[in-house]
């Protein structure tokens, strides 16, 4: 069963004359274990895609499947546990709370979600060994490079027994070294079983992914998978 | 790719036998550019006829074996080889550019389309680099820097499909009739 599915997704905005269609009629499935990227030109309607996937928005039509259960029919409480549990959000500006240490930051949504605070606190320091920050625990946002933020932001994404990882241009506000740091590290939780949906403009980042997904104009055009490549395209001779 | 100037490279380094040339050539492109000892050799007998080289007879555990050595004049050219810009003036025939220049003017083809094609292709072709380099980077320097460099180069052709895309999109906005603009030849000249 798909970790995430979109089953004919639709999501417009406006009415009538000024009606505009950000995803049309999208069909999409996230597998435990693969990391997709979702790559388009800005206004391709890939932002929409990501908040629709990570039950923030709701689409107009067609069905959101989580883990098999359909989004349309949770109650409102029921989603907002979900994402609390089972998604994990990163941004291009990191959202790490300033007045809040590294630790807190990752250990927040686990608190939040009514996890005693020091049992929070021992799954956020095992995070953030997981992105090898553990030395950086007790430092404040402000205290970080811009490169161990995202880190953070990831240790905080995957904090807890999270299956979905949706992040939103993660490289973005990053050189090309920490970029593609953070592309490793979520495809090394990838490996480990997270499902993930990475959205950007760079099919440098999209490059790390197995799967690409083209959005252009809020539909999919075509599907590059890095396992199953096409006969047509020629492999790197080595 | 000049292997004249590579092997005068590896020889300032000190004398070297055409078979160890040959085998660093190929470690120090990660392997990605193949050499024939054919042409090893025959590269060799003209940088030695143009005096760049020299070579004694020698010996290894193989038996007898020719060795090669760089000359003064052959430092001097590698030195000016390796600080002169390769010209860049004019920009290459490049077949994908050509490709997109010509769907604009046939009737029923959707250049965004071609261009969605191309861009699929080579974002395929990235990610089997990304994938060697995943493997290899930590591995292996000179396979790292020729992938970096794969990658960037395909990416930048991603780039100029996208900033294409979105050109002609706007251009299709702003004059839907407007005719083609007159032929403007223009040259790129640089100081060197």
């Amino acid at each position: 069963m798909s970790v995430l599915r979109l089953h004919r997704v639709s999501k417009s905005y406006g009415e009538g004359e000024t009606l505009v269609w950000a995803l049309d009629d999208i069909d999409l499935s996230v597998e435990a274990g693969e990391l997709v990227a979702v790559m388009g030109p800005s206004g391709s309607g890939k932002s929409t895609l990501l908040t629709i996937a990570g039950s923030l928005e709701e689409p107009s039509s067609g069905e959101v499947f989580i883990g098999g259960a359909a989004l349309s029919q949770m109650l409102r409480n029921d989603k907002a546990r979900l994402r609390r549990r089972s998604i994990g959000y990163v941004f291009q500006d990191f959202n790490l709370l300033p007045g809040l240490s590294a630790v807190e930051n990752v250990a927040l949504p686990l608190e939040l979600d009514g996890v005693p605070a020091r049992r929070a606190h021992r799954a956020g320091l095992a995070s953030l060994e997981r992105v090898g920050l553990a030395d950086r625990s007790g430092r404040y946002p402000d205290q970080l490079s811009g490169g161990e933020r995202q880190r953070v932001a990831i240790a905080r994404a995957l904090v807890g027994e999270r299956r979905l990882l949706l992040a939103d241009e993660p490289s973005g506000a990053l050189d090309s070294k920490n970029g593609e740091a953070v592309m490793r590290l979520i495809l090394g939780a990838c490996r480990a079983g997270v499902a993930a949906i990475v959205v950007t403009h760079d099919a440098h980042l999209a490059a790390w992914a197995d799967r690409v997904v083209l959005l252009r104009d809020g539909r999919l055009a075509e599907h590059g998978d890095r396992e199953r490549s096409e006969p047509s395209v020629a492999t790197p001779q080595l | 790719m000049s292997v004249r100037h590579a092997l005068l490279a590896f020889l300032s380094e000190g004398p070297k036998y055409g078979l160890q040339l040959r085998q660093e050539f190929e470690e120090s492109t990660g392997e990605v550019w193949p050499l024939n000892v054919g042409q090893v050799y025959t590269t060799l007998q003209r940088l030695e006829r143009d005096g760049l080289i020299e070579s004694d007879d020698g010996e290894d555990e193989t038996g007898p074996q020719k060795v090669f050595r760089i000359t003064e004049p052959g430092r001097t050219e590698l030195d000016q080889w390796l600080s002169t810009p390769p010209d860049m003036t004019q920009p290459p025939r490049d077949e994908l550019v050509i490709k997109v220049l010509s769907a604009l003017r046939v009737p029923g083809v959707s250049v965004h389309d071609i261009i969605q094609v191309h861009r699929r292709y080579l974002v395929e072709l990235m990610q089997q680099w990304t994938r060697l380099k995943e493997d290899e980077a930590d591995f292996d320097l000179t396979f790292a820097l020729v992938g970096d460099a794969e990658v960037f180069r395909l990416d930048s052709v991603v780039r100029w499909l996208d900033a294409a895309d979105s050109r002609l999109k706007r251009a299709a906005l702003e004059a839907p009739s407007a005719k083609p603009a007159p032929l403007i030849r223009r040259r790129l000249v640089t100081r060197r």
